[in-house]
């Protein structure tokens, strides 16, 4: 029984780390790649909830491609903001103190607004595949949390093919390196950013959408995922999709390992203990270069 | 001028202010100041960290709230006594406890230090920005501890009967009130001491260049983490009244991350060179929201601070203070 029960805690983790995968991915490429700390990222994950939630209450229609369908508003939003970040800060140089704040701002002034809005009851989607599971022996899949982590892992799959293999894609791993040699070959290192920095939101409209499917929100949500982020994006290391990738399927089967044997009141604390141990020992990451 | 002239000055404002509220006679002028002074203890303590060697803390909730929570065990320890504490200790212990409030402000501030100190020493040999995370993280970990720890309420809560008279004072809100403007007192003499120092000398070698400064021999860990401490305690002596002032906590309203949002807002908008940004901004930010909350609502207050916040960063990054001088020296060239 005890047995049954780990495998499934591991299975659900797996699931769970799946959708972290989304999560994180904007993050990996906004802090890891562009080193711009966006902590806002959550606050327009949970922004993608709403508009999945609004469109899916008055046409019920699957939250997953609402987000799909408004990915290119997402895009834009993003590229309004590195706009606004670049004028204001990026352009007189190295001043990360403000830039945060400023971040920090936007976080606060989504889930405000989104409160205001919304108020602050839970909010869920309607979709007919919510309460269904697949089974094979003792092992439960709900679907509910099977479908976001398949697109999920997916999306991420066709991040690391383009970054890996579009031009634009190795720009971007350039730009993080060495935008000098990058405006050398002709290319604006400032378009670059601000191309990745939109795919960076575009992608929080996905992992919203997946997150509403998983768990009923309310505006502050986004908070429980800053330092799981972070910490998935650490352990990592910085702007490594695989790496990525790896750390958020072990986040999420820690987690789910302790909330199913201590209680879920513990399993945020994992993630933030983890992350503040990665950061004493080994700041680089796991996969970290 | 000096110190001690400035801690005189310091208090002689703060008598009258005191003073001037009792004369008006209403204790809602009371309740509100206290929000606004705790207010300005936590943009001080903020700033000397943040203002003066450039490390962003985000934890202002979780150092208020180990203010708070240390007050909150305190309180149940005194409460439940004669259950905790063996027979033959009783007697010697019964004198200590119930501690007097300024006692376990005191005790708050070691606490809030020493945590400071441990969070410090894991992460400030890092870059800045892994600071501002771990510093988000800790208030996460933090609440986690809190809710699952039942002795001080867990998540249900608990509560802090404050006594309804004291000597001297007549009312506890006074007594409160107090308390807070001694605290402010003592968050601007110690961050005007600093920046007048070469401690704040060096504070300001971090946030110029730290790799320079590093260089020609700073003590750059030290000096981060003598910042750190100061910074966390004065937080959590900031929290410690709370308790008393709210009668009931639970870790939602204890970790509330508009505390957070807050001391960060203050010192941006006011301007972080100096002691009078924070104070300015605390003064005007606390205050509005003061008169935002009854007159509009609650919600939308908080999101005047966060467009604030936004529009103060991009507009004008050196502040209030930062506008005035640039205003005094337009006009001392012309």
């Amino acid at each position: 029984m005890e047995f049954d029960l780990l495998i499934n805690a591991i299975i659900a983790g797996l699931m769970l780390g799946g959708f972290y995968a989304a999560v994180t991915a904007g993050i990996s490429i906004s802090f890891g790649m562009l080193d711009i700390v966006n902590i806002a990222h959550p606050g327009f994950i949970i922004l993608g909830s709403y508009i999945a939630y609004i469109v899916n209450v008055h046409f019920g229609v699957d939250p997953i491609l609402i987000a799909i369908v408004a990915l290119p508003a997402f895009y834009a939003l993003g590229s309004i903001i590195y706009q606004v970040y670049y004028q204001s800060f990026e352009k007189h140089g190295q001043d990360s103190l403000r830039g945060l704040a400023f971040f920090f701002g936007l976080l606060f002034v989504t889930e405000v607004a989104l409160n205001l809005v919304f108020g602050v009851d839970y909010r869920t989607v309607e979709v007919p595949y919510i309460g269904g599971s697949l089974s094979i022996g003792a092992m439960e899949f709900p679907v509910r949390m099977l479908v976001p982590c398949l697109v999920s892992v997916a999306m991420f799959g066709g991040l690391i093919l383009f970054m890996s293999r579009t031009f634009i894609g190795r720009a971007v791993m350039a730009v993080s390196q060495d935008p000098q040699a990058l405006q050398l070959m002709a290319v604006d290192p400032i378009r670059i950013k601000r191309i990745a920095f939109s795919i960076s939101i575009a992608t929080a409209s996905m992992a919203g959408a997946f997150l509403i499917t998983i768990q009923p929100v309310i505006p502050s949500s986004g908070r429980e995922y800053i330092g799981r982020v972070f910490a998935i994006c650490v352990l990592g290391g910085l702007g490594s999709l695989p790496g990525t990738l790896i750390a958020a399927f072990m986040i999420g089967v820690i987690e789910s390992i302790t909330s199913t044997f201590y209680g879920p009141s513990w399993a945020p604390a994992v993630s933030f203990g983890l992350l503040l141990l990665t950061l004493a020992v080994r700041p680089s990451g796991l996969f970290g270069r | 001028m000096r110190t001690p002239a400035f801690i005189l000055i310091l208090t002689a404002v703060a008598a009258a202010l005191y003073f001037a509220f009792s004369y008006v006679g209403n204790d809602y002028l009371f309740f509100a100041g206290y929000t606004v002074l705790q207010y300005i203890v936590l943009a001080t303590a903020w700033n000397i960290l943040g203002g003066y060697c450039g490390y962003v803390n985000f934890g202002s909730a979780g150092f208020f709230a180990i203010g708070v929570y240390t007050t909150v065990f305190l309180y149940t320890v005194g409460q439940q006594i004669e259950d905790l504490v063996p027979e033959f200790m009783l007697a010697p212990m019964q004198l200590i406890f119930p501690l007097p409030l300024p006692v376990m402000i005191m005790v708050a501030g070691v606490v809030a230090g020493f945590i400071g100190l441990g969070m410090g020493y894991l992460t400030l040999r890092l870059r800045g920005v892994f600071f501002a995370i771990a510093t988000l993280a800790l208030t996460v970990v933090l609440e986690t501890f809190i809710v699952n720890w039942s002795f001080v309420g867990g998540s249900r809560g608990a509560y802090v009967i404050p006594p309804n008279e004291v000597p001297i004072f007549g009312h506890f809100i006074n007594f409160l009130f107090v308390l807070m403007l001694v605290l402010v007192i003592l968050a601007l003499t110690t961050a005007r001491l600093i920046e007048r120092s070469k401690l704040g000398v060096g504070f300001a070698t971090i946030r110029d260049d730290e790799l320079a400064a590093e260089a020609s021999g700073v003590p750059t860990l030290r000096l981060k983490l003598v910042a750190t401490v100061v910074s966390g305690a004065l937080m959590g002596m900031a929290g410690a009244p709370f308790p008393f002032y709210i009668g009931y906590v639970e870790p939602a309203s204890a970790f509330n991350l508009s505390y957070a949002v807050n001391s960060i807002a203050m010192p941006m908008i006011g301007g972080t060179t100096s002691w009078i940004g924070p104070l300015v901004g605390a003064l005007l930010l606390g205050t509005l929201q003061q008169v935002a909350t009854v007159t509009i609502s609650s919600a939308v207050n908080l999101l005047i601070v966060g467009l604030l916040l936004i529009f103060f960063v991009i507009i004008a990054p050196r502040g209030i203070v930062g506008l005035v001088q640039d205003q005094l020296r337009k006009r001392s060239k012309t």
